[in-house]
């Protein structure tokens, strides 16, 4: 099977390039003379109709009947499909070591293969169902919400013929499928399938850049930094044209996004989505243009973004925003090639803590039951560790579901270190994370799984839900 | 005549003001007054000599600062971004400079994992002095230098306890591709080949005294792609540069950089039969550059860099604002920090947030230069169309016909608008600057 991939192939590069320029097809035209949507001081539906109203005009002519237009925006904004639940995937960037996430302290071969990496007993918060395993200290806000009922977890989640490449194995998590060649994001086809073609928020990337996980070959998706944080003034520079200029740099887009040229219609659709982005958060934006979000919970207090993404995301779900996906990169490192303890220890307590109060916001909102957080990394890392207190590439990793309706406890079995390990020394998969987003696609988001997931009759569907 | 291989088409067709622009940009930061023309009448092969086998380096212009005092590369945080991007905007060289930004790319190093600005400094410097010579030097020398051994665990890849980081990366992104010509077995034979690297730990200046050290080394022999022996770090490399996936590797992605679709069969194997010979990078990239594709194909779109230095080159700006480094974050690309060790992701340089830092830049890059909105310049036009001219020529770019017809209706639009604030005409053609500059013609080339 990789073989097959292998022989044809162009680099990395250029496949992403091409990704990017078929991610453009079937956009639909945008006319001239998107207004500012006026005023201020509108209550959330009347915002969100009138916002999405005021853009509706701009969509008029394009490749869309009007009626199928109003239905379209009439979903979002109603926010009444089957799917007003949200998915929110977080990435552990760089294969997170799975046998430390959830240690196997109980197994014998652990401090064998491990002697200078284990983590002490004393250290671990005891695990419910796996009585060899033992929660990372770093963790321990997961472990609550796991007590509550409220994370389940896949202790040795991948697929068989693993890639220990990071950037061929996070392209099969990204893609949904162990093949090199698909050109959109999992969440992107689930987005082309039941998206609608006039809502960049469906997909948002809250984030630098777009995540490839949504990336769509048909309707538009975003990215943010932060919903607080879209302004585009500088307060030492004034243009007095400003809002003639912000409505030109829509038109300019939308021209463009009829081009013949990739690259030229790239840049065309992503201007004309800055001005349609920035109705939609208009909520966020004070009459001085300065803006905060205002959370019910403490978030932890850190230099990275992560928490604050975080909040803003829940601000915007309590907003009642239409947002369907989600992706976000978790804070710290996880290629622990050296020196492993305390890199993985810090990363893993911002993004454990972090979640914790997302969970606790979400609860405080009255938004909890809408969303669902997968939890993931490109691989796990090697049983054994290497001589510079690290660990290198393996196989099977730790995965987390989170939020109020999912059904907890664990999901596959963790294998065990003596059986347990393939050839190469890395740990073996009970789960695999195909079966995984079918059963996210089916239970969570109502969606035809065999539509997105290529070979999805093939993968066991885990129970998710309480 | 440059030399190129039998079969590789070059472009025949008029070299004028439009081919001129788009080498310019491709194979540097885009002109600056007077580039476009002087490019455009040496033709194809004298333009593409004239960056490749450049004069020695000279920096024009006012010396960085970062708005008060002279900029701190080794030190300051964000000065190491600054002092790049000011050779990129200063430099007679413009085609070493990106050369070395994609180095900098192919061999991606990060200072996340270096925490030291001056060894990313002294790596710049070794992809400077390599930006078009041999691979093999090129890899030898990236392979023990001295960030990229902190960086990729060279420096912990021991006899005793060998670390996979950089042989597997070596193959996987620098030389062959993924799952190409080699197993995972191999990547664990070259983490033991290339042992023998360390440093020590100063407490407090972190690491330094870089050194081969035969004690660390393992002697054993070991099997790479099907060859046994008793193989040092040297070999990894020159087996690796022989592996026979490696040139088909090297001109593709090489090319990704310069052309946004991907060559076709003949062009493809011209181009490994020209590096096959000697690993030379220069051969290669004057065949790309005098190839029709780049000249008659699709866009690209400007890394964000390039954009930040294309505008102050344009407007004749110098470094003088420790902004540049926050805003190329905001759009996207801070020098120095990669996002991982597969560089920028060259497909994904424009969305709705990395829009917003370009949106920034420009204002930044335009505000010193922009004409007095009170007391306005005589010089002007008053037809709005003629504003449009003046706004393109004066950022030394054109704009395509359906960005024309949409700033001709702006202008004509904006002049009565305008009135209220100050000079009307002044107050459009800033107006017009900050349009084109962020337009979807401008963001590519």
């Amino acid at each position: 099977m990789r073989a097959a991939c292998s022989c044809n192939e162009f680099s990395r590069a250029e496949l992403l390039r091409r990704s990017a320029a078929q991610a453009g097809n079937g956009l639909p035209a945008i006319e001239p003379g998107m207004p500012v949507p006026a005023g201020t001081g509108l209550s959330r539906r009347d915002f969100l109709i009138g916002g999405l109203g005021t853009s509706l005009a701009v969509y008029g002519g394009g490749k869309l009947s009007a009626a199928l237009l109003q239905n379209g925006i009439a979903q979002a904004a109603a926010f009444a499909t089957p799917s007003d639940r949200i998915l929110v995937s977080i990435f552990l960037d760089g294969g997170a070591d799975s046998l430390s996430l959830l240690f196997p302290n109980g197994d014998p071969q652990y401090r064998v293969l491990r002697p200078r990496l284990a983590l002490p007993a004393s250290s671990g918060i005891a695990f419910a169902e796996d009585s060899r395993l033992l929660w990372h200290p770093s963790l321990a806000g997961l472990a609550a919400l796991h007590t509550e009922g409220k994370v389940t977890v896949l202790p040795a989640v991948g697929y068989d013929h693993p890639d220990k490449s990071h950037f061929t194995s996070r392209h099969y998590w990204q893609v949904g499928a162990t093949d090199h060649s698909l050109l959109t994001g999992w969440m992107g086809r689930y987005l082309d399938a039941y998206g609608v073609p006039d809502n960049p928020l469906q997909g948002l990337s809250l984030d630098a850049t777009l995540h490839p996980e949504l990336a769509t070959a048909k309707v538009p998706v975003s990215t943010l930094d932060a919903p607080d944080n879209y302004d585009f003034s500088l307060p030492q520079i004034k243009l007095p044209l400003q809002p003639q200029i912000m409505a030109m740099v829509s038109d300019l887009g939308a021209r463009h996004s009829k081009a013949s040229d990739p690259a030229l219609r790239q840049a065309g659709e992503v201007a004309s989505q800055v001005q349609r982005l920035r109705s939609q958060l208009r909520p966020f934006q004070g009459a001085d243009g300065s803006a905060t979000v205002k959370s019910p919970v403490a978030y932890p207090a850190s230099q990275d973004s992560f928490p604050h993404r975080l909040a803003g995301l829940a601000a915007m779900l309590a907003l009642g925003l239409p947002l369907r996906t989600v992706a976000l990169r978790a804070p710290g490192m996880y290629d622990t090639h050296a020196a492993q303890a305390n890199t993985l220890a810090q990363g893993l307590k911002l993004t454990s803590d972090s979640l914790l109060s997302f969970q606790r916001d979400l609860e405080a909102r009255g938004v909890a039951d809408k969303v669902l957080v997968h939890v993931w990394s490109e691989f796990g890392r090697r049983a054994k560790e290497n001589g510079s207190q690290g660990t290198d590439h393996g196989a099977a990793g730790t995965g987390f579901l989170i939020g109020s309706r999912v059904a907890g406890g664990m999901l596959g079995e963790f294998p065990g270190l003596s059986g347990g390990l393939d050839d190469q020394g890395n740990l073996k998969p009970t789960s695999d994370f195909r079966g995984v987003y079918a059963a996210l696609l089916e239970q969570w988001l109502g969606a035809d799984a065999s539509k997105i997931i290529p070979g999805a009759s093939s993968f066991a569907r885990p129970t998710l839900l309480k | 005549m440059l030399k190129t291989a039998t079969g590789l088409p070059v472009y025949t067709k008029a070299f004028g003001a439009a081919e001129a622009s788009r080498l310019l940009w491709r194979a540097g930061f885009g002109p600056r007054k007077g580039d476009v023309a002087r490019l455009a009448k040496l033709g194809l092969h004298g333009a593409v000599k004239s960056l490749t086998e450049p004069a020695a380096e000279q920096l024009t212009g006012p010396p960085p600062t970062d708005g008060r005092f002279p900029i701190a590369p080794n030190d300051a945080v964000g000065h190491d971004h600054l002092w790049w991007l000011d050779k990129m905007v200063r430099t007679n060289r413009p085609l070493i400079e990106r050369m070395a930004l994609i180095w900098h790319d192919w061999f991606a190093t990060s200072n996340t994992g270096v925490r030291q600005q001056s060894l990313m400094l002294q790596q710049n410097q070794l992809f400077r002095d390599n930006a078009l010579g041999s691979m093999s030097d090129l890899l030898k020398a990236v392979t023990v230098d001295p960030a990229m051994l902190l960086w990729l665990n060279g420096v912990q890849n021991t006899l005793r306890s060998p670390n996979e980081n950089y042989g597997r990366e070596m193959m996987e992104l620098f030389t062959l591709g993924a799952s190409r010509g080699y197993t995972e077995d191999d990547v664990r034979e070259q983490a033991r080949a290339l042992t023998g690297w360390t440093a020590t730990q100063l407490p407090g200046a972190g690491a330094t005294d870089f050194r081969y050290e035969p004690r660390l080394h393992d002697p054993g022999t070991k099997t790479i792609f099907g060859q046994s022996g008793t193989f040092t770090w040297e070999d990894s490399c020159r087996l690796c540069l022989s592996n026979p996936q490696h040139p088909s590797y090297f001109v593709k992605k090489l090319w990704s950089y310069f052309v946004p679709t991907p060559p076709d069969k003949a062009t493809e194997a011209g181009l490994e039969a020209l590096y096959s010979a000697d690993h030379q990078v220069k051969p290669v990239v004057e065949a790309i550059l005098q190839h029709h594709a780049l000249y008659t194909g699709p866009r690209l779109t400007k890394p964000p860099v390039v954009y930040t230095a294309g505008l102050l080159r344009a407007t004749g700006r110098g470094i003088d604002s420790s902004l540049w480094w926050k805003l190329d974050t905001l759009a996207g690309q801070r020098l120095f920090y990669p996002p991982n060790v597969g560089g920028w992701d060259d497909s994904r340089w424009l969305d709705t947030s990395t829009f917003r830092g370009r949106w920034f830049v420009a204002m930044l890059a335009l505000d010193p230069v922009r004409i007095n909105e009170q007391s306005g310049d005589s010089s002007l036009p008053a037809e709005p169309k003629k504003l449009v001219d003046h706004a393109a020529d004066f950022l030394l770019t054109t704009i395509t016909p359906d960005s024309r017809i949409l700033l001709n209706r702006f202008a004509k639009a904006a002049l009565p608008q305008a009135q209220r604030f100050g000079n009307a005409p002044a107050i459009v053609v800033n107006s017009l600057r900050q349009l084109i500059a962020t337009s979807p013609d401008y963001h590519t080339s």
